[in-house]
């Protein structure tokens, strides 16, 4: 660890461990969803219109896509949005460290508390509900780090459209109802059909939530999904690439 | 530095300075605010690049070998904070994994009294606290050349002279200063040389006493009269530049040695002087001399224009 990056990266670490409520909302509160929706029987009861599947079971996916809509929507921007007004930004650009070092830790802490929450969820449903493991193990890698990308690039293209920690707060809140509505936070996207469901398909979590639901089914996601997802993240980083600013 | 000048959109920022800073001195820019400083140093650490203009540090181009400036190079910005749940340690350990050779962090922060606040995060220091906490980091990679932008900033008098007994002594030590400040008491004591900016322009560049001479108000003379004394012939004297008499107190400002030529006058006159002082100068008044009579010139060549 005498790299300046690595030091960074590592401080940024102890920082995010500092963080609280930023945990909280990553880490613990999709897990506690879960458990005060398995709570309810009629979320556990199986229902024909989803193939035999019970609610709860749907919302697995659901709770795992919530945390990176946390991570990336709510706590990241804020972060680095705050970093950038402040001068933390511009003060490490007179280092040797390269500014850009800040935002590779951040990324990369908010990556490790996902990942951390996502395998607490799908471990808390299998034990206390009985919810399926991902039937296709390595259809569930891939749906998942496309979603963990597209969440990311959403939260670095917050970051470089706001000019100021306060618009950041305002264009966050802005993708973040639509965010948790197309995850399927309020009704999983499973209950819509037709036009409705197609058009959520379209959108960056609602083909996560499809590539998701099905890899845990057992079958690999459909390209079309996978494409939405990676067709996002690519619009979305070179937006943030074009429109970012340190200062 | 040679012809440096920065433009955003139309607000001309920098208007051609050149200046070039010895080794080992403690070299001002002082100036009022807006009047071109910080964007003078944010070039100088590359952080910006002139519209025209060159600058070089120890031989390297910042604005095009960024990462290489940063190795010779200290700064303490004006304004930049931390992270706010950052510990002071926590930063003086991460900026010394920044440089090969960093200086240790411990003693660095006893110097500059944080010895007591290690433990303490960014956001619950005092602004005195946090702005040696900024200039301990701008000197832990042991840089030759360093820039304090707004130093004493937020300090009380003793943690300013503290830090101004600081930076002498990195001075002393062959790290060549640039201190950015609007303080002339700070100018006054600290600077071997002072540039007096304007609007992107150097007004004058000399040492302090220098700059003293050459004002209009080199020396200060008072002393009080019981009698009303004739003010228009202490005028008309050699030198002198302003003569004023407020509740019985003369002031009368000029060159060096108007001191003698006002006692002879007043002995002319009849009058003896009590309480007599004759002052130098202060940089303040310099200052203001330097930047009115331009702003004196401006409005001339303005009226001619509109001629």
């Amino acid at each position: 660890m005498t790299s300046p990056t690595a030091a960074v990266i590592r401080t940024e670490t102890i920082l995010f461990a500092r963080e609280r409520l930023a945990l909280f909302w990553i880490v613990l509160f999709p897990s506690l969803l879960l458990v005060a929706l398995g709570l309810v029987p009629s979320f556990r009861e199986h229902n024909p219109d989803f193939g035999g599947r019970r609610l709860i079971d749907l919302y697995v996916p659901v709770t795992v896509l919530l945390s990176m809509i946390m991570a990336a929507i709510m706590t990241m921007p804020a972060t680095l949005t705050s970093y950038r007004e402040s001068g933390v930004l511009r003060r490490l650009g007179t280092t040797p460290a390269r500014p850009a070092s800040i935002l590779l830790g951040q990324v990369l802490v908010h990556a490790a508390a996902v990942a951390a929450s996502s395998v607490i969820v799908i471990v808390i449903g299998w034990v206390l509900f009985d919810t399926p493991l991902p039937g296709s193990l390595v259809g569930y890698a891939v749906a998942y780090v496309l979603a963990l990308a597209v969440s990311l690039g959403i939260g670095t293209a917050i970051t470089a459209v706001s000019p100021n920690a306060k618009a950041g707060q305002v264009v966050g809140m802005v993708v973040f109802f639509p965010s948790m509505f197309t995850a399927g936070v309020y009704f999983p996207v499973e209950v819509f059909g037709g036009t409705v469901r197609d058009i959520i398909s379209f959108t960056p979590y609602g083909a996560a939530s499809n590539a998701l639901n099905d890899a845990t089914s057992g079958t690999f996601p459909q390209l079309m999904d996978l494409a939405v997802m990676g067709g996002w993240a690519v619009v979305l980083y070179l937006i943030a690439v074009r429109t970012f600013r340190w200062e | 530095m040679d012809r440096l000048r920065k433009t955003y959109g139309d607000k001309v920022a920098v208007d051609g300075i050149s200046l070039s800073v010895h080794q080992g001195e403690i070299f001002g820019i002082l100036g009022p605010n807006g009047a071109g400083k910080s964007t003078t140093v944010e070039s100088i650490a590359g952080l910006r690049v002139g519209d025209r203009g060159s600058i070089r540090v120890h031989g390297i181009d910042p604005w095009t070998d960024r990462a290489a400036v940063t190795e010779v190079l200290g700064v303490q910005l004006q304004e930049a904070k931390l992270q706010p749940r950052i510990t002071v340690q926590e930063a003086l350990e991460l900026w010394s994994a920044f440089y090969p050779d960093p200086e240790p962090w411990a003693a660095l922060a006893e110097r500059l009294g944080l010895g007591d606040h290690l433990r303490q995060q960014f956001e619950n220091l005092s602004g005195g606290q946090q702005q040696r906490l900024s200039i301990a980091l701008a000197l832990i990679g042991r840089p030759r050349v360093v820039v304090l932008d707004e130093l004493t900033t937020g300090l009380d008098p003793r943690a300013r002279r503290e830090v101004w007994d600081l930076v002498r002594d990195v001075r002393d030590r062959g790290v060549t200063v640039i201190l950015v400040t609007h303080s002339m008491e700070e100018a006054q004591t600290l600077c071997d040389r002072i540039a007096i900016v304007d609007s992107g322009r150097i007004r004058a560049l000399d040492t302090p006493a220098g700059l003293i001479d050459s004002a209009s108000a080199a020396t200060i003379t008072t002393f009080e009269t019981s009698v009303p004394i004739d003010l228009a012939s202490l005028r008309e004297l050699d030198g002198v530049t302003a003569a004023r008499s407020e509740h019985g107190t003369v002031t009368v400002e000029g060159a060096d040695g108007v001191a003698l030529a006002v006692i002879d006058a007043l002995r002319a006159q009849g009058a003896a002087p009590q309480r007599l002082r004759v002052a130098a100068g202060t940089l303040d008044a310099a200052y203001l001399d330097l930047t009115e009579a331009d702003a004196e010139t401006e409005t001339d060549t303005d009226q001619e224009t509109v001629r």
